[in-house]
């Protein structure tokens, strides 16, 4: 459709749109298994090919520094904590119960109707992208805006991390602000 | 957008699917961990188009310093959201979202 617009632009051809369609693949079809298994645990083990199939994504995009991060704050941190959570709060009997709520119909056509507007939109709007470039690793890059124009978000960052972490371990523990007398 | 050589649209398909299935699982899943495993999949779907734009457009690093934020947030949000559904499954004795109509301490 706008081959024109974005012809001497591609980012991977050859070999490299196989992979690219390959790990697309395997992203989508775990990220429906994250959304289809009965079982939370199936989920959250599916849920690793989604993330791994993102760093796989960013990948292609030429941002190593970004793929690491995945790896390592994603599958490391987050997954780990989601089993975690998962393993704590279920229970055998409710696996038997439906995993989803009534308007799951409902959902399902609300989310396909998002998909279609979304790919709409993402295809037929001229784009204004510039010839492809080569790849440059972008970790130098990164950790210098990051303490020059961007030193303030990055503190409040750090800022916000203390204050989840806390307030994490506060709301997880049941602090009781008011003191019962005995 | 052809089939033969990937650009900047077939990245924004991607998370634009990533994005709805995302959606899927926090509007019709019960289970209040896999709603959380949804909002991952939205999050990872934005940073997708974060990076794929600044790759593809002006190449300035600021696509990518979003996208460092946005992950730094969304660990924040997983430990905050977690550890709600631990006080939650505390209070109620369940996760589930179908069964937890009060928001009485």
């Amino acid at each position: 459709m706008h081959e024109t617009a974005t012809g001497g632009s591609a980012l991977l051809t050859g070999l490299g749109a196989a992979a690219f369609y390959l790990v697309c693949a395997v992203t989508i079809g775990s990220s429906l298994a994250v959304a289809f298994w009965r079982n939370a645990v199936y989920s959250a083990f599916a849920l690793v090919g989604t993330f791994l199939g993102v760093a796989g994504i960013y990948v292609f995009l030429a941002a190593d520094f970004l793929a690491v991060l995945q790896l390592m704050i994603y599958v490391g941190g987050i997954l780990v904590l989601m089993l975690f959570a998962i393993m704590l709060t279920s229970k055998i009997a409710e696996s038997h119960r439906a995993p989803r709520s009534v308007g799951a119909w409902a959902a399902g056509s609300l989310c396909a109707g998002l998909l279609a507007i979304l790919v709409l939109l993402a295809v037929e709007t001229p784009w204004k992208v510039s010839p492809a470039r080569e790849a440059e690793p972008l970790t130098g890059a990164i950790g210098e805006a990051l303490l020059t124009r961007y030193l303030l978000p990055f503190e409040v960052a750090s800022v916000v991390l203390l204050a989840a972490l806390v307030g994490a371990v506060v709301i997880a523990r049941g602090v009781r602000w008011r003191r019962e007398e005995p | 957008m052809s089939l033969a050589s990937v650009g900047l649209e077939h990245f924004l398909v991607f998370s634009a699917a990533l994005f709805a299935i995302g959606v899927y699982c926090v509007a019709a899943r019960r289970n209040a961990v896999v709603m959380l495993m949804g909002v991952e999949m939205i999050l990872n779907a934005a940073n997708v188009n974060l990076v794929a734009f600044a790759r593809c457009t002006t190449g300035a690093i600021d696509g990518t310093i979003f996208a460092v934020f946005g992950i730094v947030l969304a660990a924040a949000e997983a430990a905050v959201a977690l550890a709600i559904v631990l006080a939650l499954f505390r209070h109620m004795g369940t996760i589930d979202t179908a069964d937890t109509r009060q928001m009485k301490g």
